[in-house]
């Protein structure tokens, strides 16, 4: 039904002697919601730094499909073009706000190309002509569309930095959503989030989803993640060890032993398990 | 009572750095004797006022400290002025409107309302200061020196206020701009009013040369290295003496004409006393000059200004808050540090072929590393990044230690102790808060505390 948006092949990344993504090849749908899931230092966030360009994979390749039927590889491109040509946005695990900018004022640099494409190379805004006016002025309503959704309308001109930090999560989300991305990247977007704001990051989720945008996740909240993703794949020491829905990881012999550890002294991890059980 | 013992010990131990460091400067003295022979005496007396003086005030500061809390000074301050009801309209204003603010940063956001009248009263003054009957012509004179620096702060603040980019060699440019300007004038006889957009934009060239050399460099490295190329330019400079005439300089540089009027003292055809009758006068220049740098000054203020409620403004404020998040915004980080290094070159540029065109003579002794030094210190003194406090800072950098002229050797001295006072009571500058660049209603002031200083 849905054809493919994102297909990693192969991607190994390595740091000197530690190969932290080894040989993960996968796809993500267009319009689905994929989650990445693994226990820590499973190499989840080196994934996802190589398909928002912040490392260049050592091996293997990365394709982005838009819906026009255009190609890129994500691997090939400069940082800064993932997000304007690629139109893949990203969060951060740990949150990256402009803290002394206001709430719109981050919205408003999500949309710099755009913008500044209307400004004539910044000399026709300069002097106050050109269409640079009008495009500010469809800026600011999409801002406004991004900030009803993330529901913080009324902390539109405050500081991002003054913000609680679960709308300093949305906010992020807000932004990212700001550049037009056809794919989202999460890197655990409910953390320290209490179960009201993870469910309502759940709502945001599968609203994005609905307005046309595909997600990527990695997260730890397995109520996040079994509730609204439609494809999982687990990591574990680099390596992809499951590929599969929700229902299919959920049983897997192997995801609950790489969790659970096998028979080891170490139960760090069980209580995850434990969650892992009982969102089924 | 434990309090006032660490207090004593503390400033005891003040005090002995303070020996220390008097001891040479105050406590030895050498004389000439008539015989040509140098002596040396003690001045054990001075030295104890010294000390003493320094014990004292460090207790009163401790004192001050305990007494009011160290982050509730400024706090403190507003309510007792509050009392007297200076600030207190601005005040109310302020806290009606900025809720999540400290009392410090309502206090400056006070500042900054009140700044909404400070600025024009600041703009009208120059214009009308050169037209008040019967002032001296040193005080334009002065005007344009500080206009001249007030130009520069505003030029350097595009790079280290908004981009957050420490650049030590901003001199560079002004020289790139004066010696274009001297070469072009004296040997391809180029007006002033020809020079300038060159000046500008070859600046702006060098800007962009010397900034992709530093693109993946940050805070310290960054610094280190822009202070080399300000200093690579000013060797250059002195070293190829053909073009550059080395240490002796450039001379005759002509002074800038109004559309091909001179302001020759001779008075003779094509001069401006001339066209409009009137008697040659030095003042006639020095005025225009004021005018020319005001001109120039207000431009970048301009442009500055325009630029910060664009999409390129705003990715220079983001790239200080973040550079790792405007990269995953798709924001091309090579090409906004490089628009920033070129833009604030490019004033500087301007800057310098004015400095040239004033001086009429310019030697590398004029582009050195304290000047760059001069400017930053404007920038960080007024705020990085806010308009009015480097306009305030250069005003009190340059005019304060020209006015205090007659005191001498104990200008360096008030001076000295008055930029320690400012960092002490106001660390991040004058004006360290910032305007948010859009808002959905009421902009709302942005505390200090909030706002990044840039890493890179």
């Amino acid at each position: 039904m849905s054809d493919t948006l994102l297909t990693v092949s192969n991607l190994t990344m390595r740091f000197g002697g530690l190969t932290a993504v080894n040989a993960v090849g996968f796809t993500a749908k267009r319009g689905d919601i994929t989650a990445v899931i693994g226990p820590n230092g499973a190499g989840k966030t080196t994934l996802f730094n190589c398909i928002t360009g912040f490392y260049k994979p050592t091996e293997g390749s990365i394709e982005i499909s838009h819906a026009d039927g255009k190609k890129l590889m994500l691997d090939k491109l400069p940082g800064h073009s993932i997000a304007r040509k690629g139109k893949v946005a990203r969060t951060f695990q740990n949150i990256r706000l402009f803290g002394g900018m206001t709430v719109l004022e981050n919205l408003m640099v999500a949309q710099h190309n755009e913008l500044q494409a209307a400004t004539g190379f910044g000399v026709l805004a300069i002097l106050g002509i050109g269409r640079y006016r009008a495009a500010e002025k469809a800026g600011i309503e999409r801002a406004k569309y991004w900030l009803a959704a993330t529901n913080l309308m009324e902390r539109a001109d405050d500081p991002a930095g003054s913000l609680p930090y679960g709308a300093q999560r949305r906010l992020e989300i807000a932004r990212a959503m700001c550049t037009g991305p056809v794919l989202l990247c999460l890197d655990e977007p409910a953390a320290g989030l209490n179960p009201r704001e993870s469910a309502a990051l759940n709502d945001l989720l599968l609203k994005i989803r609905a307005d046309g945008c595909s997600l990527l996740l990695i997260e730890h909240d397995m109520g996040v993640v079994m509730k609204i993703s439609d494809h999982i794949i687990v990591l574990d020491h680099g390596k992809k060890i499951a590929d599969g829905t929700p229902e299919f990881i959920r049983n897997d012999a192997t995801v609950i032993s790489a969790y659970l550890g096998e028979g080891d002294d170490d139960d760090a991890d069980a209580p995850i398990a434990a969650t892992l059980e009982d969102a089924s | 009572m434990k309090h006032s013992i660490a207090n004593v010990k503390d400033a005891a131990a003040v005090a002995f750095v303070a020996l220390l460091l008097f001891g040479p400067f105050l406590g030895l003295q050498l004389n000439d004797s008539n015989s040509g022979n140098l002596t040396l005496s003690t001045r054990p007396a001075l030295l104890a006022i010294a000390v003493g003086l320094t014990f004292v005030a460090r207790l009163l500061a401790l004192f001050w400290q305990d007494q009011f809390g160290k982050q509730e000074r400024s706090a403190r301050f507003v309510n007792l002025a509050g009392k007297y009801g200076v600030f207190t309209a601005p005040l109310i204003l302020a806290s009606s409107k900025v809720p999540f603010l400290t009392p410090a940063a309502k206090f400056m956001a006070a500042l900054m309302t009140s700044g909404r009248f400070i600025a024009p009263l600041l703009l009208i003054c120059a214009v009308g200061m050169p037209l008040i009957p019967g002032i001296d012509n040193s005080y334009v004179d002065l005007g344009v020196l500080i206009m001249t620096y007030v130009m520069l702060g505003w030029g350097l603040n595009i790079v280290v206020g908004l981009a957050g980019l420490l650049d030590l060699g901003y001199v560079a440019f002004y020289a790139v701009g004066a010696y274009s300007f001297a070469l072009l004038s004296t040997n391809y006889g180029l007006t002033f009013w020809e020079c300038l957009p060159i000046c500008g934009i070859l600046a702006a060239a060098w800007g962009i040369f010397l900034g992709f050399p530093v693109l993946r460099l940050r805070g310290d490295y960054l610094a280190i290295v822009t202070l080399a190329f300000g200093e690579i330019i000013r060797l250059v400079i002195t070293n190829w003496t053909s073009l550059t005439g080395g240490p002796n300089g450039l001379y005759d540089i002509p002074h800038p004409t109004l559309f091909g009027l001179s302001f020759s003292m001779m008075g003779g055809p094509g001069t401006f006393s001339n066209f409009f009758h009137i008697d040659p006068d030095p003042s006639q220049r020095t005025d225009y000059l004021y005018y020319i740098i005001l001109f120039l000054a207000l431009l970048t203020n301009w442009v500055t200004l325009r630029l910060r409620r664009q999409p390129l403004g705003r990715a220079w404020e983001a790239l200080r808050e973040d550079e790792i998040a405007c990269r995953s915004l798709g924001i091309n980080l090579r090409n906004t540090k490089l628009t920033a290094f070129a833009i604030g070159a490019m004033f500087g540029g301007f800057a310098g072929c004015f400095f040239a065109t004033r001086e009429s003579f310019i030697s590398p002794d004029s582009f050195t590393f304290i000047e760059s030094a001069t400017v930053l210190a404007i920038v960080v003194l007024g705020g990085a990044g806010s308009q009015l406090g480097v306009c305030l800072a250069a005003i009190v950098m340059i005019g304060v230690p020209a006015l205090l002229q007659e005191l001498q050797i104990y200008r360096m001295l008030i001076f000295g102790i008055a930029l320690v006072t400012i960092m002490v009571v106001r660390p991040r500058g004058f004006i360290s808060t910032r305007k948010p660049s859009v808002s959905l209603g009421n902009a709302k002031i942005i505390g200090a505390e909030m706002v990044s200083e840039g890493r890179g």
